[in-house]
């Protein structure tokens, strides 16, 4: 699975940090820095960081499959 | 008439964010024709953002930003293969491997590239890059992780600053060059920049502002370079992060109104032949569009923002596939981000669109602060600074119209931190060595076929 933040959202409440910090940290005070790519290990722990997101900011998903053409 | 909107062929020419969310919100308004998105990189769509950020610093790969859908779109993904052509009168775009595709709605959503040094032999040298993509930013991690000696970065902009920022996170030595008289100075203002350079420096970055970089030294590999101060530096690393140019080179024919500033559309994202006259079969979305903004007198905007790209999609798909009296202006507050020196750096609004700027609330020495910018008497930006929470106070304040300077903010009743408001020193973009991220570019197209405008 795939993430991505909205940091035009996003408001550094740090939801994410807590509930998946193998993912998510943040950069000084409220810079968020992310793994773009989830670990299979991570995904549950990230579905619940986009649940509980206050201003809905993480999109999750599967990324475009690459053989088409 | 609906119902045909919601059948038919849709091209859509560029896939990075735009082109796939846009992609994403024709199936979500029902369109159920054939859609193909043409890309010129052989890569899905992906995030370009941590590319400066992450993948630099080697916390995340980088072909591993690949943006997830939100929903499968159904499209044919013609990736790998470059848009060289348009035949607007045909409906039908050519493909670089000679193919036509035709279409009855366009969506055109090229972007930007890295504006490269402007001598072809210099940029050459090994050790000279730019940074647009995952290939530049993975060649480039690969360098820094090798740890070099210094690295010279080419243009304080939010690009260079960011790739400072990592050089210094990983403990390299990096000189930064900037023309104006500090770095973001085209994005934030003269004033605010000033603390941009501070914060620089305070991390340890070797920044010369006020100096431009002459030539690029070495004899196939990159030694150093000489500024126009008369000075020279040693470097075993360049990064040319002089702005961004758009990608219209291939509308030169199409008879579409598309300069360096990019393709000129409506507020609805419907694209402007050269005359002005409104087409209603193209469309532009993201980097590539300059459009008019009602907070902002009308003034065409070009926006290098990646909530603006992700917004006009929505708003050009939503169009497409909608009657006249159905569709939506795209008038979103203009947004973006940068995280740097382990601050988080906000924007809301245009702070290039200001006479003068005050810090309603925190303090510079704290590096935690709230810049409001005010253009004749009423707020047209504002800029935090690891204060990102009350960013969209003010943009209640900016559609608003609200008087500058701004009242106490609401929740800390603290009197303005600056009581007198200062001139922001908005610079001209012409005298900046990189383009601003966000370009006033006047009401008229650079052919001037159209002359009316007020004074005052």
């Amino acid at each position: 699975m795939r993430i991505v933040v909205d940091l035009t959202r996003c408001q550094g409440y740090a939801q994410c940090v807590f509930l998946a910090p193998e993912v998510f940290e943040l950069h000084g005070e409220e810079a968020l820095r992310y793994d773009p790519a989830v670990p299979d290990e991570q995904v549950k722990r990230v579905r619940q960081a986009v649940a509980a997101c206050p201003v809905q900011a993480i999109v999750m998903g599967e990324g475009v499959p690459v053989d088409v053409r | 008439m609906s119902g045909d909107l919601r059948k038919g062929r849709i091209v859509i020419v560029g896939a990075s964010v735009a082109g796939l969310r846009a992609a994403e919100t024709l199936r979500d308004e029902g369109f159920t024709g054939s859609l193909t998105v043409v890309g010129e990189e052989p890569y899905p769509p992906y995030d370009r953002p941590p590319l400066s950020k992450q993948v630099l610093l080697g916390r995340v790969a980088a072909d591993a930003t690949g943006l997830p859908m939100r929903r499968d779109p159904h499209a044919q993904w013609r990736l790998g293969v470059r848009a060289t052509g348009l035949d607007p009168l045909g409906k039908r775009v050519l493909l670089a491997d000679g193919q036509w595709l035709a279409y009855d709605r366009l969506l055109i959503a090229t972007g930007t590239r890295a504006r490269s040094w402007p001598d072809a032999e210099q940029a050459a040298l090994d050790g000279v890059f730019t940074l647009r993509t995952c290939e530049d930013a993975r060649c480039l991690a690969e360098r820094l992780a090798a740890g070099p000696c210094r690295v010279l970065v080419i243009g304080g902009g939010f690009t260079g600053s960011e790739i400072a920022s990592v050089c210094r996170e990983r403990g390299v030595e990096v000189t930064v060059t900037e023309r104006g008289a500090a770095p973001l100075v085209g994005a934030l203002g003269g004033t605010l920049s000033k603390f941009a350079a501070s914060l620089q420096r305070a991390h340890g970055v070797d920044l010369r502002c006020g100096v431009t970089v002459t030539a690029l030294r070495g004899n196939g590999r990159f030694t150093g370079a000489e500024f126009s101060d008369g000075s020279r530096i040693e470097a075993d690393v360049c990064v040319v992060a002089l702005g961004a140019v758009r990608n219209v080179e291939w509308l030169a024919d199409s008879g579409l109104a598309a300069c360096a500033q990019g393709i000129a559309c409506d507020a609805g994202c419907r694209a402007f032949d050269r005359y002005g006259i409104v087409t209603d079969d193209v469309f532009v979305a993201g980097d590539v569009a300059r459009f008019p903004h009602p907070l902002f007198d009308y003034q065409m905007l070009s926006l290098e923002h990646w909530g603006n790209a992700v917004a006009q999609a929505q708003v050009a798909a939503h169009n497409m596939v909608s009657p006249g009296p159905l569709r939506r202006p795209h008038r979103a507050v203009p947004v973006f981000w940068s995280s740097q020196f382990g601050c988080n750096i906000k924007s809301v609004g245009v702070p290039t669109f200001s006479d003068q700027v005050v810090i309603a609330q925190g303090s510079l020495s704290d590096r935690r602060l709230v810049a409001v910018y005010g253009y004749r008497g009423r707020i047209t930006a504002a800029v935090t600074i690891n204060m990102a929470k009350w960013l969209e106070h003010y943009q209640g304040l900016i559609e608003t119209a609200a008087p500058f300077p701004p009242g106490p903010g609401a929740a800390d009743a603290c009197p303005l931190v600056a009581e007198f408001p200062v001139p922001s020193n908005v610079p001209d973009p012409k005298g900046l060595f990189h383009g601003p991220t966000v370009a006033l570019t006047g009401h008229l197209p650079d052919q001037r076929l159209a002359v009316a405008r007020l004074a005052g």
